[in-house]
């Protein structure tokens, strides 16, 4: 499965996010309490960026008249129809069996290995490393061994 | 025309044509209508404001009503920028037309000449700030409609004005709008060959359901056909459309599932109480499928594709539903998405403009 190395983590402080577009899709890169989620910047609604939308927790009820908030930040809301999606699993909030948005599997990585396993000369019997430099971050970050960075996992194209 | 050039001008979104019929162009701030006021009302405006029916707005999920994307970087509020509406909305979108709607509340202000001078300066700010400089943008004409002399002298002031294309009002008005009140409006709107755009909304002083006062927005969100239904009624049953035989009458934003269910019972009940209104001369439907027109937004999203085709069925008015965005506010719908992808070309290009292109003879 390719990765792509898309931010260095200080790029991305908890609470924040950054948007990349990585083999043509646009992807959400949140960083949740230092935790790293991925998840597509497109509504299953009606396409809208849900990546663009406001981070919020949940709010619940067990009988009316009781409010329960719990897990701020971890609660995106599409900046179109304020659906709710669960960062940490791509599930929507309200339907969470049919509606969901794609989430992908993202690493911290520290830069010597990322350049060890680009560098490295194919092996026919290893498994292939996989490692990609996406288009965006080979302008913007060369990776340096001593810098930890944010990496993502995409199916490979096709 | 070229294929490359009919791409472009038509969109590549939806490779369609396509005419918005709900968009809120917004004022920059409270001092954006000033130079449009004459002077008695400008200080009228400073000193005293507007006051229309309290209580009828309730606190929408997001700040202006607006898709959290939509505030422009220039700082003013959405829908204000007119150069972020062109990139976000009409450029983004290969929209070839959209219709201004402005909600300001100029109709529903208490002092009925101010209102009505509230009403022209909306109409002369839109002029001077959006149809000028942006040729792909008409517009509503914004009127003081609980008067119809009013209503009246504003529509014959920019009737004649092709950059106008309707006249609106809103779905919660003082009284039902088929009312005899409201039927000098209804003469200078058929005099300029004008439709009668309804738009979810107002306060008209009436608790905003039949039951009373609700508690939640989503109650008046999801509640508004409960306002859509006894307008059309009344249009329909006062004889509206019996006396102005070319008048045409838009609901802008209040869904249409509902419409069928309504037909029917208004089908059987006139066969029932016929006599009561003997004016009315043909079954209430036919006046509907003559005289009504549909915008899309919020579409209907039924669980099953199939119960969407069985409505469209159900509501014979194929040629009579017209797509519209709402942009900017936050129940938005998006042209590739929202109309089913399914549906016969030929009848996603009448729902995109065609319709549309027709009633407003655009």
């Amino acid at each position: 499965m390719p990765r792509y190395v898309v931010a260095t983590v200080e790029e991305i402080p908890p609470g924040q996010r950054k948007i990349v577009e990585v083999s043509g899709i646009s992807l959400g890169i949140f960083n949740v309490g230092g935790e790293f989620f991925a998840l597509r910047n497109r509504c299953p609604h009606q396409g809208g960026p849900l990546c663009q939308g406001r981070l919020a927790g949940i709010l619940q009820a067990r009988e009316p008249g009781e409010y329960i908030y719990s897990r701020p930040g971890e609660i995106l809301r599409c900046p179109w129809h304020g659906w709710e999606f669960d960062i940490r699993t791509g599930q929507s909030w309200f339907d969470p069996r049919r509606v969901r948005t794609r989430r992908y599997p993202v690493q911290i990585e520290p830069g010597a290995a990322l350049l060890a396993a680009a560098d490295a000369p194919p092996d026919p019997e290893a498994p292939a490393p996989g490692l990609q430099k996406g288009p965006y971050v080979a302008e913007t970050y060369p990776v340096s061994l001593d810098r930890q960075y944010v990496v993502v996992e995409l199916p490979a194209a096709g | 025309m070229t294929l490359t050039a009919m791409q472009e001008s038509t969109g590549s979104r939806t490779a369609l044509r396509l005419v918005d019929c709900d968009i809120h162009n917004a004022l920059a701030s409270d001092q954006a209508l000033r130079k449009y006021l004459p002077a008695r009302w400008r200080r009228h405006h400073e000193l005293f404001g507007m006051r229309g029916h309290a209580g009828a707005y309730y606190p929408r999920a997001n700040p202006h009503a607006a898709r959290t994307d939509a505030w422009p970087p220039s700082g003013l509020p959405p829908g204000a920028d007119l150069d972020f509406l062109r990139a976000q909305l009409l450029d983004y979108w290969h929209i070839d037309i959209g219709i201004l709607n402005p909600l300001i509340g100029a109709g529903g202000v208490l002092n009925l000449e101010y209102g009505a001078a509230l009403a022209r300066a909306i109409n002369d700010w839109q002029i001077a700030e959006w149809l000028e400089p942006e040729p792909r943008l008409r517009a509503s004409i914004v009127v003081a409609y609980e008067d119809g002399d009013l209503a009246a002298a504003e529509i014959d002031r920019l009737g004649d004005d092709p950059r106008f294309v309707q006249v609106l009002v809103v779905a919660r008005t003082a009284e039902p709008l088929g009312r005899r009140k409201y039927w000098k409006m209804y003469e200078a709107a058929v005099r300029h060959g004008l439709p009668i755009g309804m738009h979810f909304g107002g306060s008209g002083g009436a608790p905003i359901t039949g039951a009373g006062w609700p508690s939640f927005y989503i109650e008046d969100h999801a509640g508004m056909p409960q306002s859509f239904q006894p307008q059309l009624t009344s249009m329909i049953v006062e004889g509206v459309f019996e006396h102005f035989p070319s008048l045409q009458f838009v609901l802008i934003e209040g869904g249409f599932a509902w419409l069928p269910s309504l037909m029917w019972r208004l089908d059987r009940a006139w066969k029932l109480l016929r006599e009561e209104a003997p004016h009315l001369r043909r079954l209430p439907s036919e006046y509907i499928r003559e005289h009504v027109w549909i915008t899309t937004q919020p579409m209907e999203e039924p669980p099953r594709p199939r119960q969407f085709a069985e409505l469209l069925a159900q509501l014979g008015m194929n040629d009579r539903l017209m797509f519209a965005t709402d942009y900017p506010h936050w129940d938005f719908d998006a042209p590739d998405e929202a109309i089913p992808s399914w549906l016969e070309p030929e009848l996603r290009q009448r729902i995109f403009a065609e319709n549309a292109r027709t009633l407003y003879r655009l």
